[in-house]
This record gives C-alpha cells, structure tokens and sequence, in this order.
C-alpha cells in the first residue's frame, strides 16, 4: 500500500476509533443533567468512569499521528482553527476536572455545580469537533504558503454549524445505548426513553445534513464517480441507521450499540472519502490545498512510523481489549467509585 | 521586508506565544514529576505488599494511588493543551520539526499514552477487580508508561537542543528538516544525558511528595505505621536521586561546553573568554550591557577543571558567539544557580535524615519533620526552574543554530488571538490549581483506610480467571495461591 495513503487510512482508524469511543463518553455527559438524583449521576459517570481517559488518548494519538504523518496540514489546521481549538482545549480540561472532583465533595452544591460543568464541557466539545469537520468538508481560505488567511468568524458558517449540531445528535444517542448497556432497574428503563428521543433527534440532524451536503458541497461526492465501491458504505450506513430503532424495539441494546458504531464509522469514513486526497481544501485556490503527498513528512519518517505503529498497534489493541473486560457488566457503585 | 511597525506586532506575537508555552507548560509540569516519582515508589510499595503479604503496605499503594490518579487526571488535562500548542502557536515550528518529531511523538502516542491510561483504569478502579498480581502488573506498567512519555518528549527537546541525524530540505519559510537517520535522532548528543536528569529530577519530587504528607501525619500523631514506612521508602529513593542527580548535572554541563557553548556561558555568566582557567560564579548579578558579573562571588579556575579536569583550559564566553546569536544572560544565570543549590540541600538534607534514620532518632525530630513538609517545594521549584534555564537558554534559537524563534510561530494567529487564550488558561489553571490543591488537601486529610479493615475479596472467580490468563504464567499463579484466598489465610 502506498505509505501516504497509509497514513491516510491510519489517521481514518483512530478518528473512527476516537469518535466512537470518546462518542459515547461524550455522549453521556450530554445526557448527564436527563439523570435526576444523585445516586442515578453517580451510575453515569461510572458508567464511563475507568474508560473515558484511555478514549481520550484517541484524540491525542491521532493529534500526534497528524502532527507527524503531515506536518504541514497540522500546522494549518491547528492555526485556522486557533480560537475553536482553544475552546476545545478548554471544554475538555473542564470535562476531565468536573469528572474527577465532583465525587470529592458530598455537598449538594458543590455536585451541581460540577454536573453542570460536565454536562457544558461535553456538549461544547462534541459540537465544536462537529464544527472543525463541517468546515473540513467547505474548505476554508488557505493561502500558498499553508497558512490560514481567514478569520473567526469565516469559521462559522450555517453548513458547519449544522455538522456541529449532527455531532451532538449522534453522540447523545451513542451515549444513550452505552448507558442502557451499563444500568439496570428503573434507571436503565428511563434511559431506554432516552434512547427513542434521542434517536429521533440524530434522525433528524442526520437527514438534514445528508440533503444539504448533497445539494450544496459538490465536493462531498466528487470522489464517488471514481470510487464506485464507496456507494456501498453509504448502503451500510442507512442500513446501521435503519437497524438502530430495529435493535431498540427487540430489546437487543448490544445491537443496537454496534449499529450505532456502524453508523459513526461510516460517517467518518464518508468524511474521508470526502476529502481524499486532501488533508485541507483551500476554499483560495486549490492548488493550494493540502494534500497527503504536498503535506506530508518524508518516505523515510513514514516508513518509519508505520513500523513504530504495526510494532505498537496490538498492544493498543491488547489492552484496550483487557480494560474493557475487566470493566465489563453493569455498573455497581462501590468503594472506588466516583 | 516587513515595516518597523509590523516587526514590533510580530515581536509582540511572538512574546505572547513564547508567554502562553512557558506558562502552559510550566504548569502541565507540576504533575508528570509526580506522576513519574510515585510511580516509582507504587511499584515499591505494592512489591513488598506481595512479597510480605503485609496489609500495611496495601494500605499505602491504595492511599498514594489516590493521589497518584488525581495528579494523573491534572497531567492529561494539561498534556493536550502541549499537543495542540505546536500547531496552534507555532505552525512554522511544526513545519519545520514534523518530520523528525513524527517518530517520536508516534511511539509516544502507541506505547506510552495508550500504555498509561489503559492500565491506569486498573490501578485506580480494579483493587477488588482483579487479582493482586494483575494489579501489580498494572502498576509496573503505569509506572513505566508514564516514564516512557518522558523518553520521548526529552528525546524530542534534545533534538532541539542538539539536532543530529537529519538534513534540511527546502529554503526560507519552506526550509524544514528531514531525518536521515532514526537512532542518529534518538540519541542525539544531549538526550541521554537530559533524560537521566529529567527521570531523577522527577524521582526526587515523587519522594520528596510522600516526604511531605508522611512527615505531617507524624508530626500529627496519625496513621503512624503508614507514615514510617511510608517515609522511609521514600527517603531512600530521594537520597539515592539526589545524590545520582548531581553527578547527572556535572556530566550535563561538560556536554554543554561543547554541544551549547553559548548556553553554558551564559548559565555561568561568562561574558568574556579569558586566558588560563574559567572561575565558577557561585552567585552574582549579570549585567549584560556591561558585560560582567555584579556582587560576584566565585572560585577561580574551578569551572575549567569541571568542564574539562583541567585547572587551567579556558571555557569559551559569549565573546565568542555573535551578538545576534546571544541568550539572555540574567534569567538562565539565577535559574541555573538556584536550581543547582537546590540540588546540594536536597542531597545534604537526605543524607542527614538518612543517618538519624537508621541511629533511630529521625521520627522525634520534629525540626527535621517540619523542614520535610515543607522542603517539597524545593523539588518543584528546581525542576521548573531547570528547564526555565534550559529553554532559556537555547534562546534565541527554537531549533538550536537552525530556526530562530522569531520566525517560528503561526502567521494567522494575531497577537490579540493570542492574549485571550492567554487569559482563559489563566484563568483556568488557577481555577484548576484551586481544586487541585482543595481535593488533594481532602485525601491527606482523610488519610488512608486502616489496614485493619477485613479485605474486600468478593471478586467474581471468571474474572480473576481472566486476569490471570491475561497476566501471563506469573499471573495465574498468583490467581490460584493469591487473591481472596491468599488474604483469608493470612487472617
């Protein structure tokens, strides 16, 4: 396989694996302030509680992936999005701290004001990723030499706004399958209405953005014209979608979350495919848009790291795989709880 | 060319920048020193619960493990903010190090972040998860992930500091450097060295942290058992860091004459080359618009034989770099000097605790007590101030002899961007320090559970099963004789 799609299709993987992971977690703290006592709160956080930290590593393995496999569409995109990112920055120093500190403190006070934090952090940063891909898909001005010529406010246009609130739909609804995976009792069957509502509103986010990409970013499907094969996701994408209510109304969550994994893949994998072979469109001129050959470190680095990678991938794998089984089952509050 | 104006709107971009990483980053740095240092001592404490069965050092890994995950959760928080750092701020920087830095950042990512924060999950939530053998297994390798981020990242530093094994392709702006050869950049002429002394350096704050609490709560007349031993394992790792960490600074500093000259002239002061042997100022005021050392106090021809075991070979002065070229004088001459006396004291005071320890008078001197609860900001301060003089002193280079940090930062950023995120992490951090500070006081309040406690073991068998198998031959050994078993016999 040629070295830059590799690294191409690598940084696909950890964005696929980052937003399903962290989606979920993300996910239940948007749901976070729908639980009521602080018992059912507890049973939330929990939930994600040993988990959420190693999701999170997702994010930063696939920074430094970018940061190394291309060099330059880092830089430019990092920059371009200086003030989003500094709020990102910020949303999820403030989810980390409200998660470890609120089970500090009995005080009720005290809970509230972290739950909020929690909740805030979660949906700010969950719409925000949204917002940074829905720009990706525009294009934004990008000038010869890499660099961003544009400014805030050319970052907040109506179609990424859109993706930012699709980004919320689909991880409330992760969020909600994850939970009803975790509970059990009459928590776990409040949260199954969780489910249904918030599959309504990933519904409708979810048809709505469809339509507005397909009829205003031609760009969206240019590549399907010489990938014909990618119309096939696109079948498997409606079909996870479709099979989400299917698996909810079986009483078959464990379906239902698989489906609704199937469903963020395929979603980023269309983003990918999007894109291919851009890392970045300049909306300027695109001969200069950054692509996975013009921005990419040499063969010799690539190489390189994609032996670091197969060297490191199933260990990653390995113990992933070892956290999530220790940490299976449902959640039962104890002495090392939050 | 850019105009007179636009140059002081790029200096003062540039300075904001340069504001936000020191900040940002001296920050992040409170906690991977401590996480790093624990780790250590976790591994020795939860080893010998194994190996005695002696639930008092049961006690104690639970209790440190506390505190060593709420520093964890600070480090990660603040560790991203480092990650974006490079391509929010300093894009050009990114351009230009991206290929050598990709490696290591890539094997940072896979082994250590991954390795961390998987088994970190065990640590903290699996004590009645899984058996006693895979969780010390886990702890082994929290310990050795959170010291292989650090391989990585002073790898990286050092390339800066000493780049090696690469070639630079393209000119002007475009310019960026590309590796030649993968170990030739690993071990580049400083990493080693930079790296022994960032590890010992984080050995000593981990000690001097557990010095600190164990001291209190025996000058408090609490959990006393806990806080002996607690305190006693800690004090020989410090002392024994403390000691390595001075021969580790002399071997640095004679690798600085030549890898970083104009560093080190200006560490000690050296304005001026002069014949025969180079004095070492022990403290002083640099004054660098006339060239010479203020209020200074200095052993002649003492440097020339540290840096070279000769009396009398001269060691070069900044006379001998251009002018352009020239590192600030003062801020790394007194951090150096500040961080290098601090060393001695942790060393002298060790040493002297370590003697009345094994005479058996050490826990009724409560003088000495009292220095031990507060002497853990020493170790803070000086790994801070340590790397203040490193980067300092690179100056005015961001990739020594290479890239200038003028040049370095992102053009689309302005110097407005800038101050507000400025602003937010400061505001931010102190909100977060705050919290820190309040929920940390709260554990040492709360102390660790008595080990008199009868043990929790109502782990599930499938579960230890699994563990077992997962943890390797060693594992299921300690399954079948271990666990709940191994505990009710003791009882």
């Amino acid at each position: 396989m040629d070295l830059h799609l590799f690294w191409f299709a690598l940084l696909g993987v950890l964005l696929t694996g980052y937003a399903i992971l962290d989606g979920f977690d993300l996910g239940v703290g948007i749901l976070h302030l729908a639980a009521r006592r602080d018992d059912e709160r507890r049973v939330l956080l929990n939930a994600i509680g040993p988990l959420w930290d190693g999701n999170e590593v997702w994010l930063v393995t696939f920074g430094g992936a970018l940061f190394a496999a291309f060099p330059r569409a880092y830089a430019a995109v990092f920059s371009a999005f200086y003030l989003p990112f500094m709020l990102l920055l910020f949303a999820l120093i403030f989810r980390a701290v409200s998660i470890e500190f609120r089970s500090k403190r009995e005080s009720a006070a005290w809970r509230r004001f972290w739950d909020g934090a929690f909740f805030a952090a979660s949906t700010v940063a969950t719409f925000l990723m949204g917002v940074a891909v829905g720009d990706s898909m525009l294009g934004i001005p990008i000038g010869p030499d890499g660099d961003y010529t544009g400014g805030v406010v050319d970052l907040l246009r109506p179609y990424a706004l859109l993706v930012g609130v699709l980004a919320v739909a689909t991880f409330a609804m992760h969020g909600s399958i994850y939970l009803h995976l975790k509970t059990e009792g009459e928590l776990q069957r409040r949260i199954h209405g969780w489910m249904w509502r918030t599959f309504g509103f990933f519904l409708v986010a979810y048809m709505l953005v469809t339509v507005v990409t397909l009829v205003t970013v031609p760009a969206a499907t240019r590549n399907f014209t010489r990938l014909p094969w990618a119309w096939v996701v696109v079948l498997l994408n409606i079909l996870a979608v479709a099979n989400i209510p299917r698996a909810i109304s079986k009483g078959k969550p464990l379906g239902a979350f698989v489906s609704s994994s199937c469903t963020i893949a395929a979603l980023v994998f269309l983003f990918g495919v999007a894109l291919f072979p851009n890392l970045l469109v300049s909306s300027s001129d695109p001969a200069w848009s950054l692509t996975i050959v013009n921005a990419a470190s040499s063969e010799k680095t690539l190489r390189i790291m994609r032996m670091i990678a197969f060297l490191g991938m199933p260990f990653v794998a390995a113990y992933t795989a070892v956290v999530y089984w220790v940490f299976r089952g449902k959640v039962e509050l104890g002495k090392f709880s939050y | 060319m850019l105009g007179e104006a636009e140059v002081a709107t790029a200096m003062d971009a540039v300075l904001l920048a340069r504001l936000q990483f020191a900040f940002t980053l001296m920050f992040h740095y409170l906690f991977p020193p401590v996480t790093i240092g624990l780790g250590v001592l976790l591994v020795v404490m939860e080893g010998m619960y194994l190996k005695t069965r002696d639930l008092h050092y049961e006690a104690m890994a639970k209790f440190w493990t506390k505190v060593f995950a709420v520093t964890f959760a600070m480090g990660v928080a603040t560790g991203i903010v480092m990650e974006f750092q490079f391509g929010t701020n300093w894009a050009t920087y990114s351009r230009f190090v991206g290929d050598v830095f990709g490696s290591a950042l890539a094997a940072e990512g896979i082994f250590a972040f991954f390795l961390e924060s998987g088994f970190l999950a065990v640590l903290v939530f699996g004590w009645d998860r899984v058996s006693p053998g895979m969780h010390f297994f886990a702890t082994v390798m929290v310990a050795l992930g959170s010291m292989f981020s650090a391989v990585w990242i002073v790898v990286a530093n050092s390339w800066q500091q000493t780049p090696a094994g690469f070639h630079i392709v393209g000119v002007g702006s475009a310019a960026r450097a590309e590796i030649t050869d993968f170990w030739a950049m690993v071990f580049n002429p400083s990493s080693v060295e930079r790296l022994v002394h960032v590890l010992l350096g984080a050995f000593i704050v981990g000690a001097f942290v557990v010095l600190s609490v164990s001291a209190f709560y025996l000058l408090k007349g609490r959990h006393l058992e806990f806080a002996r031993r607690s305190f006693t394992i800690a004090l020989v790792v410090a002392a024994l860091a403390s000691l390595a960490e001075v021969v580790s600074g002399d071997s640095q500093a004679r690798t600085l004459a030549t890898t970083q000259p104009a560093k080190l002239a200006a560490f000690e002061g050296l304005y001026r080359t002069t014949p025969g042997g180079t004095r070492l100022t022990v403290m002083g005021f640099p004054d660098t618009a006339e060239e010479r050392v203020r209020g200074e106090i200095a052993i002649p021809g003492l440097l020339s034989y540290l840096v070279w075991g000769d009396w009398n070979k001269p060691v070069q002065g900044l006379d001998r770099v251009p002018r352009a070229d020239w590192p600030p004088v003062a801020l790394p001459f007194q951090t150096y000097h500040v961080m290098v006396g601090l060393g001695f004291v942790f060393g002298a005071l060790t040493l002297v605790a370590l003697v009345m320890r094994w005479r058996g008078t050490l826990f009724e001197a409560r003088w000495l007590l009292w220095t031990f609860v507060f002497a853990v900001a020493g170790p803070f301060a000086a790994n801070e101030l340590g790397w203040v003089a490193a980067e300092v002193g690179r100056q005015p280079w961001v990739v020594y002899g290479l890239l200038r940090t003028l040049d370095a930062t992102s053009k689309s950023v302005s110097a407005g961007q800038v101050l507000a995120s400025l602003v937010m992490f400061g505001v931010i951090y102190a909100l977060l320090f705050a919290v820190y500070v309040f929920v940390l006081n709260d554990k040492i309040q709360h102390g660790p559970d008595e080990p008199a406690a009868p043990p929790a073991a109502t782990t599930g068998r499938e579960l230890l099963a699994a563990a077992g198998s997962l943890a390797g031959r060693r594992g299921e050994s300690l399954t079948s004789t271990g666990g709940a078993a191994g505990r009710a016999g003791r009882e």
